[in-house]
């Protein structure tokens, strides 16, 4: 096993032993669903509900009942798409880069972030397909499958296509992931489980895992191998998801710093994002000794400097625009500061560039409140960015005639809404069944010789 | 396990391998005997179960039976799959067109120009365009109606005779009330009926009337008539007020010989000057255009008088003077060009045509650019007859009256009292398609037909006719109103043979062969009937000008210049969603009529369409409509167009706008729509919504996309005003290359044909008739006015309408963006550019839109899934997308007919695929009619020659303005009004010597192959 240096603080506050870990994440599992938990729960299915009226009716009707128009062929569907394909980032991220990289403290925070890692990216692959003209035969169209169609083929020049390709592995490598790491986990459920049906359930889910030293072999040798896969993907992901724009004749969207920027700012989403989550959880879970202020703290010093990536990016785009001498490209970048749509691109600036800089004073970024503050803003500013980007640049393009406005409907915020109500229904019954932390890998940095302070 | 051979017995009987034994031993019971011994088994029931349940969801699943039936016995000229093309004439009132009327199984489904015609020489309008679809408007009435009931024609036929036999016997007036009648024959039938009943009048009005010109002409000339103008010989060219390219006169014709004078032939074109208060789509095309109130135009007209006056060493008039630097140089321009230029003024004030014909007879245009020895049919209504009529019938002294296809009730200015007056006529008929606004208030309808259901004759101008033949057999139970005629007094001929007798006194020879030649070719020239007259100036030129002076006194904020649309024009086909859906040329608003009034009297401008309701007040009649805030709109000035508001046009067309005919009023005896006092205008703060297809006003001064340069610039240099974009590369010397030298695709190799398509945006005016020819052509759904409103208009072909800006610095976006006070204009078509480098074909991730071996891009809507990205990408945003189900959805059945009812369903093109929900379109080059034209080729074993094939837009274009063809052809018009160079066969770039194409968008590389010609403007 590894060694903690006794130099050190230590991750887990209060002495924790092993047993109180078992203990402490557990009670959730076993215990009556809290008050707090109907609550959310009751929310979360209302606007599941509201949204499900919404994604009704974008089929039934048409994709008419959203705003969009002639110019404005994309708005709130790929702003949404991107920007939960972007807070899925944070997940993967930290279970597998920080797991090849040794950092420790990710295990108190690598489940939640990677349970939210496979809603987000659900959320995300929803809008691709409502945004679709004809989803009942778009959703295997898009697929290169062998058909009757003649030489009838997908196009393998399109973004759109690479992003099918990209989601999927993502989704998949990510939930397999997650799943190899539930499995020890499920498995002290089973042992401690008291209740047939759940005693039935856990041993299904844990795969019949045995604890043998071998069988903890083989988790860490597919743990590692699955790192190692994953690792590219966090940076593919939102590379191949910049491409739809960056590939494009746009001004504004042609931009080749896109890839690294997007992939700055997915990491700041997510990261936002897991906090928000984490801070909430942490207080009804009553798991402070396990995340602790610490880890707030690394999380947001990644966000201070993914977020002043982020910042560099947009500053860079406009002094490309003015160096590249291209008169579209200029106009488009001014519009976005000074025409129809400025007061969503200060939004934006405002949360994504001013807002996180806030966390260079120890005090700010060590305090619970404002950490959860900034990590709504940022993630309200990050979804702001999606928007000044696409429609910004597609609704005052090449052709005066054409500019218009975007207007969004009551069904744009419903199908947004949808994906919410998703999120957090399954979020929650996430929290409820599942571990929410990885109780196999913290006993591995709990402290042997714990006593009780 | 090997070792292990023990068998166990099931019982002795095996060990003894007894038969009976044996013969059970697989079953499951073998002792059994009480096994059933039915025919079926579990299996069968199974079997049983799962054909049925197959069987019962296969059912389900069957599609809707649609019924195809075949021809019993196929009509001789009838091929399924084959469109036949008919000669005939498009009249409404008094517009005509000699068209093309192409028929699919017998359904007219396009009406195209006839290029045989002398007159309109292949034009088209929108409104001729549109027409076709007012063929199957589901307002028209099924058959007659008596007092309000449903009756057949025997019926009515037998009271109207009877009631009119009575009238007649008493001496009780009778009369005809319609709009110009340019048909001879119908003229006769009228003149049969007034035998019959000897106490008729036949009373013509005009929507808008052209009576004063003709009571100038007389003044002038003493010839009672409207000459026929020939702009094509002008090179000066003065309008005042007159929109000639789009609604005075004859649009259609003027279009087509304006163009020919704007397409620089030998590097010439005319010089026009227009002088007019609302922005018109002649005064957007005018070289210099000069704002001015409606009150001016008689004394622009005389100030331009009296400088020609001054010159000619005659004595000028008195004339209120007019501060323009214009009127003096249109004024030198007009004598430098004399008998060459051309005067015209659209005001119906007989002085001021006076003087319009005194400063033409000083020019010696007559004879060059004017000719009154040809006179036109175009406008006959005489309003002053018409009020007569109205009068009479108010004082009880009409017994019967007959609206043939009038209807005066909405569209002449006296409506309302016209109401009154009718209760006390006693028998009142209209021949009405359509329970219309009069209609509603006769006795009896005897509802006429469509003019594509009909035989008809037209004389739009001494000397010519046309022949008007049905396209199909009536649809509901309808009648044509001659034979209407011909049956009330007694003649027992149907029309066709009337009219057939009533040519052959035209005939020269054998009248089988002539009247075969004449259906064939549609019309008819008889240059015999036309006597050349030598004119002689007699008007006493200064009484007109004290004339002028008294009755155009301003007064009040405002004046008003009421207008025709070229889309609505007067309103009578105001249930046609075709043409309310058309952006006006000018302000690209659809739906709606408002009031254009300038920046400074509006105080502020337009926000995303978004403008304030104002009520305006003319002579007690107030009207409720929103603001247009207008560039080019005199200060002080408001106009309003007529043709809305109808109440009983149908579900398409009813409480569109406001009706304003009650506003027009009278001046020097005769019909004016200016009305320049008493105007009040109060703008409320209540927010109105436009349905504008562009809100955009100006270019920002792209010059990839608008490259313009004056015609002295282009005499120098041909390629003045041409935009050459260069991108930095380290791939060459210089250190930059032109865009097309820079690509990361392969190329296109076209070895067939590589269709192309020029637009001269010198030559285009506009005017949009090719806009309804491609809905028409390839069944693009109108989308009603709150889906222009959300920006999803599905036009294929736009035109684009851009002002030139309020400044010249490009780098002062704010500025750039608004108009300038009276801006110079330029139209730009936009459609599918073809690029050889498509953007859009490399997004797509279903590749549902790919590139032809004939250099177009083509969408495969079977295979679109809708991801819009294709939309997205395109840089010039012409591709449409079906946001809902356009066809058979109640949603807008009311705005879209011609793919929700039955009737209108017979319209649609049934070469192009109607589009379903969800799906990307576009423009496609009319790929169907190349198909055609390729087969029809290659059954003839021959190659495609050129002309055969082109598209709906180019077909439509009365100015020439498009040219569509194969740019691998050498000999193909496309190829040399391009100059595209030999040995350039094949390949995807053409090398052009003509230096005025060019590209929209060139930097970017995606070589479309839509080609622009620069717009040159005779300024200096």
């Amino acid at each position: 096993m590894q060694v903690t240096s006794p130099l050190r603080e230590t991750l887990i506050t209060k002495g924790k032993t092993v047993h109180d870990i078992t203990e402490d994440i557990c009670r959730q599992v076993e215990g009556k669903p809290t008050k707090s938990w109907m609550i959310g729960m009751a929310i979360s299915l209302g606007i599941l509900a509201i949204g499900a009226y919404a994604v009704f009716a974008l089929l039934w009707e048409g994709i008419g009942v959203w705003g969009m128009n002639k110019t404005v062929g994309w708005a709130w569907d790929i702003t949404n798409f991107v920007w939960w394909v972007g807070i899925g980032h944070a997940g993967t991220l930290i279970s597998a880069i920080l797991l090849l990289f040794r950092q420790k403290w990710r295990m108190s925070i690598n489940r939640a972030a990677e349970a939210m890692t496979i809603f987000a990216v659900i959320c995300a692959a929803t809008f691709p397909m409502f945004h679709m003209g004809r989803l009942w035969i778009g959703f295997y169209w898009a697929l290169p499958l062998p058909n009757a169609f003649g030489s009838l083929w997908v196009n393998f020049n399109s973004p759109l296509l690479w992003d099918v390709f990209a989601i999927s592995t993502y989704f998949t490598v990510s939930l397999v992931f997650w799943y190899i790491g539930l499995i020890p986990d499920f498995a002290t459920i089973r042992d401690r489980a008291t209740n047939k049906i759940s005693k039935a359930v856990y041993s299904a889910l844990s795969f019949g895992w045995d604890g043998a030293a071998k069988t903890w072999m083989r988790y860490e040798s597919v743990a590692l191998i699955l790192a190692g896969l994953a690792t590219p993907l966090v940076l593919s992901v939102h590379t191949i998801v910049s491409m739809d724009f960056a590939t494009s004749v746009i001004p504004g969207w042609h931009t080749t710093i896109f890839p690294p920027y997007f992939v700055a700012g997915a990491i700041f989403s997510g990261f936002a994002m897991v906090l928000t989550l984490m801070l909430v959880t942490r207080k009804v879970f009553k798991l402070e000794d396990y995340i602790t202020i610490y880890h707030i703290e690394l999380m947001n010093i990644v966000i201070i400097i993914t977020g002043s990536i982020v910042g560099v990016a947009y500053i860079t785009e406009f002094f490309i625009a003015w160096y590249s001498g291209v008169p579209y490209e200029q106009y488009a970048f001014i519009n976005r500061a000074f025409g129809p749509y400025n007061w969503a691109y200060y939004t934006m600036m405002t949360c994504n560039v001013i807002a996180p800089q806030l966390f260079w004073f120890k005090k700010i970024r060590t305090s619970i409140v404002s950490t959860m503050v900034i990590s709504i803003i940022v993630n309200i500013g990050m979804w702001f960015e999606r928007f000044v980007i696409i429609v910004t640049s597609l609704h005052r393009d090449y052709l005066p005639s054409s500019w218009v406005m975007f207007y969004p409907t009551k069904y744009d915020v419903g199908v947004y809404l949808f994906s919410f109500g998703f999120f957090f229904t399954a979020f929650l019954l996430f929290s409820k069944f599942f571990p929410v932390l990885n109780m196999a890998e913290l006993k591995s940095i709990v402290k042997s010789s714990s006593e009780k302070k | 396990m090997k070792d292990n051979k023990k068998t166990y017995w099931k019982g002795i009987e095996q060990l003894s391998n007894d038969a009976a034994f044996i013969k059970n031993a697989e079953r499951e019971f073998p002792e059994s005997v009480t096994e059933e011994t039915s025919e079926s088994s579990r299996r069968d029931f199974l079997k049983m179960m799962g054909f049925s349940v197959a069987a019962a969801s296969l059912a389900a699943c069957e599609a809707p039976v649609r019924k195809a039936i075949p021809y019993l016995n196929k009509p001789v000229d009838v091929d399924p799959g084959v469109a036949n093309h008919y000669a005939s004439t498009y009249i409404n009132g008094g517009d005509y067109c000699s068209v093309l009327v192409k028929t699919r199984e017998g359904r007219p489904i396009k009406v195209n120009g006839n290029n045989l015609s002398p007159v309109t020489n292949g034009g088209t309008s929108a409104q001729v365009e549109a027409s076709v679809l007012s063929l199957y408007d589901e307002a028209r009435l099924r058959g007659p109606k008596s007092k309000g009931e449903n009756a057949t024609w025997d019926q009515i036929d037998d009271s109207i005779i009877s009631e009119l036999d009575k009238i007649a016997a008493n001496g009780g007036n009778i009369r005809i009330v319609s709009n110009t009648v340019l048909s001879p024959s119908t003229f006769k039938s009228i003149e049969d009926f007034k035998t019959k009943y000897p106490t008729t009048e036949h009373v013509m009005y005009d929507q808008v009337s052209m009576s004063g010109s003709a009571i100038a002409n007389e003044r002038s000339f003493g010839i009672k008539a409207l000459p026929s103008y020939d702009f094509s010989k002008a090179e000066v060219i003065v309008g005042v007020g007159a929109d000639f390219l789009s609604t005075w006169g004859s649009p259609i014709e003027n279009t087509y010989q304006y163009a020919q004078t704007r397409k620089l032939k030998d590097k010439k074109m005319s010089r026009h000057f227009q002088f007019e208060s609302n922005m018109t789509l002649t005064g957007s095309n005018a070289d210099y255009r000069s704002m001015i109130k409606p009150s001016e135009e008689g004394a622009v007209i005389a100030n331009i008088y009296n400088i020609l006056a001054q010159k000619a060493g005659i004595s000028s008039v008195s004339a209120q003077k007019i501060e323009k630097e214009t009127i003096s140089k249109a004024a030198n321009d007009l004598w430098k060009a004399k008998g060459k230029s051309l005067v015209v003024a659209g005001s119906n004030d007989p002085s001021i045509q006076v003087m319009v014909n005194a400063i033409n007879d000083l020019l010696d245009n007559y004879g060059s650019t004017i000719d009154l020895s040809t006179a036109v049919n175009y406008r006959k209504g005489d309003e002053a007859i018409m009020d007569a009529f109205i009068n009479d019938a108010a004082s009880g002294n009409v017994a019967a009256v007959i609206f043939f296809n009038a209807n005066p009730v909405y569209d002449y200015y006296q409506g309302e009292k016209l109401v009154g007056a009718l209760s006390k006529v006693g028998l009142k008929i209209s021949t009405a398609s359509v329970e219309d606004e009069t209609a509603t208030l006769v006795d009896y309808i005897a509802p006429d037909n469509h003019y594509l259901e009909s035989w008809n004759d037209a004389s739009p101008k001494k000397g010519q006719y046309s022949l008007a033949q049905p396209t199909i057999s009536p649809i509901f139970k309808t009648r044509q109103a001659q034979s209407s005629f011909l049956i009330w007094s007694d003649n027992d001929d149907d029309y066709f043979k009337y009219l057939q007798n009533n040519w052959k006194t035209m005939a020269a020879g054998n009248f089988q062969a002539f009247w075969d030649k004449t259906l064939h070719d549609g019309v008819f020239e008889n240059p015999s009937e036309v006597e050349s007259v030598t004119l002689t100036f007699v008007g006493d030129v200064a009484a007109e000008a004290s004339a002028i002076n008294s009755n155009y006194k301003s007064g009040g904020d405002f004046e008003l210049m009421i207008y025709e649309k070229s889309s609505v024009g007067n309103g009578s086909q105001g249930n046609n969603p075709l043409l309310h859906e058309l952006a006006d040329p000018i302000t690209k608003a659809t739906w709606d009529n408002y009031i254009t009034m300038s920046v400074a009297d509006a105080g502020f401008r337009l926000d995303d369409a978004k403008t304030k309701m104002a009520n305006v007040t003319v002579g007690g009649k107030t009207l409720s409509l929103p603001i247009m805030v207008q560039p080019g709109q005199a200060n002080g000035t408001i106009g309003i167009a007529l043709g809305y508001g109808r109440t009983k046009a149908g579900k398409v067309g009813d409480n569109v706008g406001k009706n304003i005919y009650p506003l027009v009023g009278k001046v020097n005896g005769t019909q004016c729509l200016r009305v320049s006092n008493g105007v009040s205008v109060e703008v409320t703060e209540e927010v109105y919504q436009l349905a504008q297809t562009q809100t955009q006003n100006t270019f920002m001064g792209r010059e990839t996309v608008i490259q313009e340069a004056t015609l002295e610039e282009y005499k120098k240099d041909e390629g003045a005003g041409r935009f050459h974009p260069h991108v930095a590369t380290w791939q060459s010397e210089s250190g930059q290359v032109k865009p097309e030298e820079l690509t990361m695709w392969q190329g296109h190799e076209y070895n067939g044909h590589h269709w192309g398509l020029n637009i001269d945006l010198n030559a285009c005016n506009g005017c949009s008739a090719c806009v309804v020819a491609c809905n028409v052509e390839n069944n693009i759904p109108v989308v009603g006015k709150q889906e222009v409103i959300m920006r999803r208009e599905m036009t294929w072909l736009r035109i684009d309408r851009y002002y030139s800006s309020a400044s010249n610095d490009v780098s002062d976006y704010e500025e750039m963006e608004k108009a300038a006070e009276n801006p110079e204009v330029v139209f730009q078509p936009m459609m599918c550019q073809h690029c050889n480098n498509a953007p859009c074909e490399t997004v797509c991730p279903v590749a549902a839109t790919t590139h032809s071996t004939e250099g177009l891009n083509m969408m495969a809507y079977n295979r679109c899934i809708g991801t819009r990205y294709c939309a997205n990408n395109c840089p010039y945003k012409v591709r449409r997308f079906n946001w809902f189900k356009y066809h058979d959805n109640d949603q807008f059945a009311d705005v879209n007919p011609q793919m929700n009812t039955e009737v209108g369903k017979m319209v649609l093109n049934p070469d192009v695929t109607v589009r379903s929900r969800g799906v990307m379109e576009k423009c496609s080059f009319c790929v169907q009619r190349i198909q055609e034209g390729k087969l029809e080729a290659k059954k003839e074993r021959r190659e495609l020659k050129d002309g055969e094939v082109t598209t709906a837009c180019a077909a439509a274009c009365t100015a020439g303005a498009l040219t569509f063809g194969d740019m691998n052809d050498k000999n193909s018009a496309i190829t040399k009004l391009m100059k595209i160079e030999d040995g350039e066969t094949g390949k995807e770039i053409k090398i052009m010597k003509n230096k005025r194409a060019y590209h929209v968008l060139e930097e970017i590389g995606v070589r479309p192959n839509v080609f622009y010609m620069t717009k040159i403007r005779n300024k200096a």
